[in-house]
């Protein structure tokens, strides 16, 4: 009983978290305090969970699609659009809700139109969703008309900065969001279909599994929870940015994702273990701030990780020893 | 006409009238100051273009050359500017650097067996992150060589003028056509990309292949490079952000096959040329705003992935098991 809760700590990536964490602990020594101040809490600790929602959240809506041996390179073009909708909503006097729903449905479409792509049209994942990620930041910028749209709206401020019992708002969206689909993944046959999916997806319609219908789905999830995480930057800067809303986080979501352990040959994936990814990734990011190096030493550091873990994942590695020992052997 | 030349030919067609339709909107766009300038201003995107068409008939996909090309910048400006180098040394230690990155990208994707797209992943952050380290502004170069260069121009009746990196960049087009379709490292490549397991029964030398196609991607992305530094006279770690995208899209616009084994370098050109026209007209027309060129090229890219499918729908029935 004992081990079986305790094997699910053990693993690889709550290690490197922690591990991540004191690093910046011995760099930073008042990092792990925490205040209440103003009814939130705050510190630098609280500063990760924040920072890292957006990613987090994208990497919930991209582990479904690189279970499914697929990729979604639209999100950060997404985010951009869904901001941008929402901005320009609120600014022509729409009540919030309005514009959040308008944006959560331009999201979900435009995860459904890359969905259409790949599992009607046939067409390969990378390249299906390159098409939104080159014109989607276009369209954005139609839609605010080439302005940073910047707004007032409270309810749209306190998605992105308010708080929620002393928790940062973009940090309880996200594990709202990854406990609704952790569940829906886990406690229905959903999760085994996407596994199969992305196993073999002949093999998978051959057993019976709509795999058209699947695939569309976590499309969609993946467009829905790439409006939502556009929602909450635009929130926090109190503006929609075409240009630069969301910019590369398509690469940081798929990275937490692959450092969450799913395998970018499909079949296997964890919805929470891709949400520690994000938050290690975000307490690099922190840590090479507070310890004074420059924000692009960041980009060298993530080329270490994904190699790291790619050598970890492949077949090479586990040929020559079990990748439980490696992952193991290397943290320590 | 073979039908394996058709998408050659789409694209081919689809040039004519756009750039027809366009000159009977502003007739002085038919003239050779601007398909002089046409060659000039795409040079950096069409020589990484055309390392692109080979990592794409061979299956693969490379993120890592818009880094690459910043990269390659920095790097000579700050050897000429600061440590004084003549350029050309420059250039050489900035491609065998960029061989050696594509080399160990190459036995990445071979060894480990991942994806390319994350390994070249890797090697963008990783390209991108260094040249940031060196330095994060633009680097001027001043040298009597680069004005020596920029003088070196062919001047066409009708006041176009053909400058050197454009006719550097058809210059690579050339080599790379008849590198990919008339020596044995290009028959390896689209055996590679045809089928993997096939092409290694059938005794293609899998991993230098892989590694030679990743080489030949990095080096021509620093030749790349080394044009952008030529064409702006500068070297900025954020340089040449997103031409990864803008040459993908070239390469499947000029009709290779996403899926690999199938493709045109020639037809990488005319992308690249409709990509520069697209550019044109927004700027001709003055009234669209320069977003307007993302949204065509991705509509673009969108129409020419369909004819794709719709082409090749018949001959691959077999994979297409749903």
């Amino acid at each position: 009983m004992m081990r079986r809760i305790l094997t699910p700590l053990a693993n690889p990536q709550l290690i490197a978290l922690v591990g991540v964490l004191l690093v910046n602990w011995l760099l930073f020594p008042n990092f792990f305090r925490i205040t209440w101040q103003d009814g939130r809490l705050f510190g630098s600790l609280i500063d990760v969970l924040n920072r890292g929602a957006p990613v987090a959240i994208l990497a919930i809506g991209m582990v479904g699609v690189i279970a499914t041996k697929g990729v979604d390179l639209s999100v950060g073009a997404v985010m951009a659009m869904a901001g941008a909708v929402a901005a320009t909503m609120v600014v022509a006097g729409y009540p919030a809700p309005v514009a959040v729903a308008a944006a959560l449905a331009v999201g979900l479409a435009c995860g459904l139109w890359n969905g259409f792509l790949v599992a009607v049209l046939d067409i390969q994942p990378i390249v299906a969703t390159l098409v939104l990620m080159v014109a989607g930041r276009g369209i954005a910028q139609l839609i605010t008309e080439g302005f940073i749209v910047t707004f007032t709206d409270p309810v749209l401020i306190y998605i992105g900065t308010g708080s929620f019992l002393g928790v940062p708002m973009a940090a309880v969206i996200a594990i709202a969001l990854m406990l609704l689909v952790t569940l829906l993944v886990r406690k229905t046959a959903i999760g085994l279909f996407i596994e199969a999916v992305g196993v073999n997806r002949a093999a998978a319609s051959l057993a019976g599994i709509r795999s058209r219908m699947l695939l569309i789905l976590v499309y969609g999830l993946s467009g829905l929870c790439a409006a939502v995480a556009g929602i909450i930057i635009a929130g926090d800067i109190r503006g929609a940015d075409a240009n630069n809303a969301g910019l590369w986080l398509e690469l940081d979501a798929i990275l937490a994702v692959v450092i969450g352990g799913t395998s970018l040959l499909g079949g296997r994936f964890s919805v929470p273990l891709a949400v520690v990814g994000a938050l290690i990734i975000q307490a690099m990011n922190t840590g090479i701030l507070v310890s004074g190096f420059p924000p692009e030493f960041n980009l060298i550091v993530k080329a270490a990780l994904i190699f790291f873990v790619l050598v970890i994942q492949s077949p090479l590695a586990s040929r020559i020893v079990p990748v439980r020992a490696t992952a193991r052997e290397a943290h320590k | 006409m073979s039908r394996s030349m058709r998408p050659l030919l789409a694209t081919a067609i689809i040039f004519v009238i756009a750039y027809a339709l366009a000159v009977m909107q502003f007739p002085t766009m038919f003239s050779t100051r601007v398909l002089g300038n046409f060659l000039t201003d795409n040079a950096f995107l069409g020589i990484t273009a055309v390392g692109m068409t080979f990592v794409i008939i061979s299956g693969g996909i490379d993120l890592s050359v818009g880094a690459v090309i910043g990269f390659t910048g920095v790097l000579i400006a700050v050897l000429i500017s600061w440590a004084g180098w003549h350029p050309l040394p420059a250039f050489a230690l900035a491609l065998a650097v960029a061989a050696t990155f594509g080399g160990v990208m190459g036995l990445a994707i071979h060894y480990l067996q991942v994806p390319a797209f994350i390994v070249t992943l890797a090697g963008m952050f990783l390209a991108r992150g260094g040249a940031s380290v060196i330095t994060q502004d633009s680097v001027p170069i001043h040298h009597d060589f680069y004005d020596w260069i920029s003088e070196l121009i062919i001047r066409l009746p009708g006041g176009g003028r053909l400058s050197f990196i454009g006719l550097l960049m058809v210059a690579v087009f050339i080599l790379g056509a008849l590198l990919a379709h008339r020596t044995r490292f290009g028959s390896y490549v689209y055996a590679l990309g045809g089928n993997t397991v096939s092409a290694s029964l059938m005794g293609v030398p899998v991993a230098r292949t892989t590694v030679g196609v990743y080489m030949l991607s990095s080096v021509l992305a620093a030749l790349a490079g080394i044009v952008f530094s030529l064409y702006t006279s500068a070297g900025y770690p954020l340089a040449a952000v997103g031409v990864e995208l803008d040459a993908i899209s070239a390469v499947v616009i000029g009709g290779t096959l996403l899926t690999g084994g199938y493709g045109f370098v020639l037809g990488t050109f005319i992308g690249v040329m409709l990509l520069g026209l697209v550019q044109t007209y927004i700027i001709f027309d003055g009234t669209l705003s320069s977003w307007w060129t993302k949204i065509v090229i991705g509509a673009l890219l969108f129409l020419f992935i369909v004819l794709q499918r719709l082409i090749f729908a018949a001959s691959a029935q077999g994979e297409k098991a749903s």
